[in-house]
């Protein structure tokens, strides 16, 4: 009697609990899922987006590895992608030092570092378009970055950078923090001062802080769009374009539909194949205290 | 006793530095107030010309910028995707992770199901972005509503393995107490699971609403020729018709700015302590 009393609570339980999941399994499986499969789908058609198409086998990927402008967005993206996400932890882990040692106005300082990650990343591009066209010119007396084809890559790196050091420096200061004190005291009897102190005791105990922000900076920068709307629309001479901004420009405004979804399927292997080396390799380098 | 030990010495140079290094931040945030306040008149072309305080403080670019940029609009339009994403997301995705953390371990179905969903973090929108425009149209779905639940669907991912991960430390003798007192599932949730998560409902929002409120991306390709615009949506359109006025520019930037300013202004820790924990849990 009690037994199936208990059955009865259980499987009403159960039933709660599948009621819960399956609708959210349903609108997951709708608006990611199939959409995924679907862009797949097309990778394999020659599909304007609007109208008829054919299955045209692998002719898009095949074409993908001849398409100059194609090849030139992987390479522009993967350029700015490393610098920006090396420069973003060199400058955010060296600021973090500076923000968590003995400082005055401690607080207030880490608050107005952290303000550029509030802030949308399409104004900021313009607000930095107008520095890059008119305020930097005039002082160093030279042509504007954004329109050379050989500079304008910097001028994105530099806003990019500008706004990720800011969570960055964050989850390095907490990263730093955690490191106990004694460890420091132990160190310091050995006779660890100033870079030995960072490079055998700090260093090594932060590495899952590096790991998180490596892989946390590389994706996002990989996935860059805002800025390059509002700095150089991919300009000049395409010089800027990034994967992101291509697949959207010629995938759904030039009617390249099916060719941009086997660019979007590449480069969808591309970011998870990178997170999930990256995870990897800096794990194998963590220190366990 | 309380002044016993020596206070630690401050360290001035690494202040001064810092205190230096605040010109990154502030100049280009200096730039566009000085430019948003002054007449086009002012603007002589050099740089003393443009980064000069303006010789009289007039609202007239803001009050300008909000007419051709339909501020208000585009500012509750915002809003409320903003707030709806982020109030659907805390009650679906942590009701998710509890019915889902808690059976993990027990049934498969809930485990394949916790993977699934956790594997669209690696998913771009650049690959669902042109299927979802089709398919947002076909289901009536290319307006602010369609972007919504994009926004749930998307954020679904992270927030998942957030809760999930919170839930783990939730001791479930808490749960069993109430089951013994007769409470069905659902009310023991509502009633004791969701308030305890309230740290973690704090993370979701300040993550969510951050994201939401500053893409571009989403609204741009699903509701894009629309009309409805969002703020960032807004300034976009206001630079291909109006970008040579540079202080109408900068008022409209500023306008767009500040909401996330003076939200940050009333809620800094919140905002920091949630974006850290977002990012390291």
């Amino acid at each position: 009697m009690a037994q199936t009393a208990k059955a009865k609570i259980g499987s009403a339980r159960n039933r709660t609990f599948m009621a819960i999941l399956i609708p959210v399994l349903v609108i997951f499986v709708l608006f990611n899922t199939i959409p995924l499969i679907t862009g797949f789908f097309y990778s394999f058609t020659d599909s304007k987006g609007y109208g008829s198409f054919s299955i045209v086998g692998i002719q898009n990927y095949i074409d993908l590895f001849t398409d100059t402008r194609v090849l030139n967005s992987y390479l522009f993206t993967f350029k700015v992608a490393v610098v920006a996400t090396i420069l973003t932890n060199v400058i955010s882990l060296t600021l973090a030092i500076g923000l968590s040692s003995k400082i005055k106005f401690k607080s207030a300082l880490r608050g107005v570092y952290f303000v550029p990650r509030i802030l949308g990343g399409l104004v900021v591009g313009y607000v930095f378009s107008y520095f890059f066209t008119y305020i930097l010119p005039a002082l160093t007396g030279t042509a504007s970055m954004l329109a050379s084809t050989e500079w304008a890559w910097v001028a994105i790196v530099v806003v990019l950078v500008w706004q990720a050091c800011a969570q960055t420096t964050i989850i390095y200061i907490t990263g730093l923090s955690s490191v106990p004190e004694d460890v420091y005291e132990a160190g310091a009897l050995d006779g660890a001062t100033g870079w030995d102190k960072f490079r055998y005791i700090t260093f090594p105990l932060i590495m899952p802080s590096i790991t998180t922000n490596m892989v946390l900076v590389m994706k996002d920068m990989l996935m860059v769009f805002d800025q390059i709307v509002s700095m150089t629309s991919g300009g000049p001479a395409q010089s800027t374009e990034s994967i992101s901004y291509l697949i959207y420009q010629n995938g759904l405004n030039n009617s390249q539909f099916g060719f941009q979804c086997a660019n979007a399927v590449i480069f969808f292997i591309l970011i998870a194949v990178v997170s999930i080396l990256q995870t990897k390799f800096l794990n194998s380098k963590e220190e366990q205290l | 006793m309380a002044k016993a030990k020596v206070k630690e010495r401050v360290n001035w140079p690494v202040t001064i530095l810092l205190i230096v290094g605040l010109i990154t931040i502030v100049f280009p945030l200096y730039m566009a107030v000085v430019i948003a306040f002054k007449d086009p008149s002012e603007m002589t072309n050099d740089i003393a010309g443009i980064l000069s305080l303006p010789s009289t403080w007039s609202l007239d670019n803001f009050i300008e910028a909000m007419r051709v940029t339909d501020f208000f609009r585009s500012f509750m339009n915002s809003l409320i995707i903003t707030v709806a994403a982020v109030v659907v997301s805390i009650l679906v995705h942590s009701l998710a992770a509890y019915a889902i953390g808690r059976n993990m371990d027990r049934k498969k179905i809930f485990k394949v199901s916790y993977y699934f969903i956790i594997a669209g973090m690696y998913v771009p929108f650049a690959i669902l972005m042109m299927p979802l425009v089709k398919q947002t149209a076909v289901m009536h779905l290319d307006n602010m509503v369609g972007v919504m639940v994009l926004y749930v669907v998307f954020y679904m991912p992270m927030n998942m393995m957030l809760y999930t991960g919170y839930l783990r430390n939730v001791p479930v003798a808490l749960e069993e107490a109430a089951r013994v007192d007769g409470a069905s599932t659902w009310t023991t949730y509502w009633k004791i699971i969701f308030p305890l998560m309230k740290p973690m409902h704090a993370t979701v929002a300040v993550i969510t609403g951050l994201a939401v409120w500053n893409d571009v991306m989403t609204p741009l390709v699903i509701m894009g020729g629309s009309g409805v615009n969002t703020l960032p949506l807004a300034q976009m359109n206001f630079q291909t018709a109006f970008a040579t006025n540079y202080n109408l520019a900068f008022a409209s930037y500023l306008l767009a700015m500040l909401p996330m300013i003076i939200f940050y202004i009333v809620a800094q820790k919140q905002i920091i302590g949630g974006v850290t924990n977002g990012a390291v849990k």
